[in-house]
């Protein structure tokens, strides 16, 4: 086990460089001279050089990626050109409050995912099966920010039960998490479904059903443990899309996440503070992903670390 | 049981009877033909700027209301539909033209050149989503057209990945070594024996990811980040009807209806499709 854990974080290294790569490149990527887009051409020509040399552009392209990446494995990320103040020290304060809103958000998919995914299971080709796929399909296909909207409508304004925006306490974090985490479970409810129903025609179900256990029993205790197993898997890819998901809700929700930062830097054009998140969120899905994997062993001991 | 007729007849004649996917049709067609035909639907100019009809509650005369400008929201919902459905259909086409001829190379191909691909397309997945278009938008400006492109190049590495997959099963089949031993150049066997034999997964995911791509679309929108004020793109209308919510709930909900509703048609005929055209994926 300790030796598998070893051999995936060393198979992590050349991963991380790609991505740091990929994410180094983006300010290459814009269009022109990147440091007029972002002064948006109003600096005179010795700010501009100013400017460059500031950022490290008027050096050749692999001392620039060098001096990228160990600066980012180091924390830091450079300067904001629009506040002027460290990137890391923006991400490290508002990367808690993502988090935060993403873990929620993962809580609240999983739960009504799994329930809603058993019980369409259960009743498999009956009109509830049918409804609960429907109601799932729907929530794959609502826009996040619509859903916030309503949900900031129907529970902040007209019944006045939850706060429509800020973070101050838990009960601002259960708008966002409802409207982060239902797309993600409609997909988990599907999986958690067409995985139990695979499950339940196996053999050791069978026994348990000819063994007199009922049928909720069966699902509950025989079934649903292994059916999860590739749900978990799904778990972790939901994680870096609620990443995703969570720069559209922040904004709508006022909450002081990484996805806001991200949204108001490509107004100023602030392309460290796009690399640092950009970097950030993909660097935690990696880990997430990793850590599924680590955790798919624990679930499954038909897994070997070979 | 269907011998005799092809693998399409077989999914076409599934499709009819699959309830969800006729469902799916429907609605897509509706809001296809409603933007199409919205000058024919409606007088009002979607950009019509009426002080005296601000915020005007849904009505007979303005079945949806208006918002802070006192224009007609379903005048603009009908016009708004034409620019958010052009970015889920370009954007799709964008990924289209890059992702599946070099899914179809990488996979046929095999060796170093496809052990390179599939380590950048595994290098790209592991950014989320959104966070690659907002990145791409953040490099190219905000603005509908860089929208497109950044959703575009987002579906990319997924597409690839899905039609490599179906070539890898595809390649080793006796017709196709068939039609290499009679001397089909490479080309050849991929555009005549491979191709169609993968068009159906990628037609199924077409769907879906059309769907995948409008909400993208009128998310960056809603964000401020694609379509531009005063233009009537559907993300735009709810994000201006936003400040508002107090006042007049009308203007962000109502047309997020059409949003959601459009992006269900999509979906369900996807779905439809998929059950029709692989039943393994079920």
């Amino acid at each position: 086990m300790l030796r598998y854990v070893v051999r995936r974080l060393l198979h992590l290294v050349p991963v991380l460089l790609g991505i740091s790569f990929l994410v180094f490149l983006l300010v290459h990527l814009v269009p022109g001279d990147p440091v007029r887009v972002m002064l948006a051409d109003a600096g005179s020509p010795e700010q501009v050089e100013r400017m460059r040399h500031q950022l490290g552009l008027d050096r050749p392209l692999h001392v620039q990626y060098v001096s990228f990446v160990v600066r980012a494995a180091q924390g830091d990320f450079g300067r904001s050109i629009h506040t002027r103040r460290p990137v890391a020290h923006e991400i490290g304060f508002r990367i808690p409050y993502t988090v935060r809103m993403a873990v929620a958000a993962t809580l609240v998919a999983v739960a009504m995912g799994v329930v809603l995914g058993a019980i369409a299971a259960i009743h498999h080709q009956s009109p509830l099966d049918y409804g609960t796929m429907v109601v799932a399909l729907a929530g794959v296909s609502l826009p996040n920010f619509w859903l916030g909207l309503v949900l900031i409508l129907i529970f902040s304004l007209y019944l006045r039960w939850l706060p429509p925006a800020g973070a101050d306490s838990w009960l601002h974090l259960i708008l966002p998490a409802i409207t982060l985490g239902t797309s993600s479970s409609a997909i988990i409810a599907r999986l958690t479904r067409s995985s139990m129903l695979e499950v339940l025609r196996q053999d050791y179900v069978r026994t348990a059903r000819a063994k007199g256990v009922g049928p909720r029993r069966l699902v509950y205790r025989h079934a649903l443990k292994n059916a999860m197993i590739p749900v978990v898997s799904i778990v972790g890819m939901q994680f870096a899309s609620l990443l995703g998901g969570a720069v559209i809700v922040e904004t709508v929700f006022g909450w002081p996440g990484i996805g806001r930062l991200a949204v108001d830097a490509i107004f100023t054009r602030d392309i460290p503070v796009i690399q640092a998140v950009v970097l950030v969120a993909a660097v935690i899905f990696v880990f997430t992903n990793l850590l599924v994997d680590l955790l798919y062993g624990l679930l499954d001991p038909r897994i070997r670390y070979a | 049981m269907e011998a005799g007729r092809s693998h399409w007849a077989i999914g076409l004649s599934r499709i009819r009877r699959n309830r969800g996917a006729a469902a799916g049709v429907v609605i897509v067609l509706f809001f296809i033909a409603a933007s199409a035909l919205a000058p024919w639907l409606t007088d009002d100019d979607p950009l019509a700027v009426q002080f005296d009809q601000r915020f005007a509650p849904p009505s007979l005369r303005h079945p949806l209301g208006t918002d802070s400008f006192g224009r007609d929201l379903l005048s603009r919902v009908l016009y708004g539909g034409r620019l958010s459905l052009s970015v889920g259909l370009i954007a799709i086409g964008i990924s289209d033209v890059v992702g599946i001829p070099l899914g179809l190379i990488t996979g046929y191909r095999g060796g170093r050149f496809d052990d390179v691909v599939m380590r950048l397309v595994d290098l790209w997945l592991a950014f989320p989503g959104l966070l690659v278009a907002i990145a791409i938008v953040a490099v190219l400006g905000p603005g509908l057209q860089n929208v497109m492109i950044a959703i575009g190049i987002g579906g990319i590495p997924g597409l690839v990945r899905l039609v490599r997959g179906n070539v890898l099963s595809v390649r080793e089949q006796e017709f196709v070594e068939a039609a290499r031993a009679i001397g089909g150049g490479d080309a050849h066997v991929v555009r005549v024996h491979i191709f169609p034999n993968v068009l159906a997964p990628i037609i199924v995911l077409t769907t879906l990811r059309l769907a995948g791509a409008i909400l993208s679309g009128v998310g960056l929108s809603f964000l401020g980040l694609g379509a531009q004020p005063p233009s009537p793109e559907w993300g735009a209308i709810v994000a201006e009807g936003r400040a508002y919510l107090r006042e007049a709930w009308w203007v962000s909900t109502l047309p997020g209806v059409a949003i959601f509703a459009t992006v269900m048609g999509f979906n369900l005929l996807g779905d439809g499709l998929r059950d029709a055209f692989d039943p393994r994926l079920r």
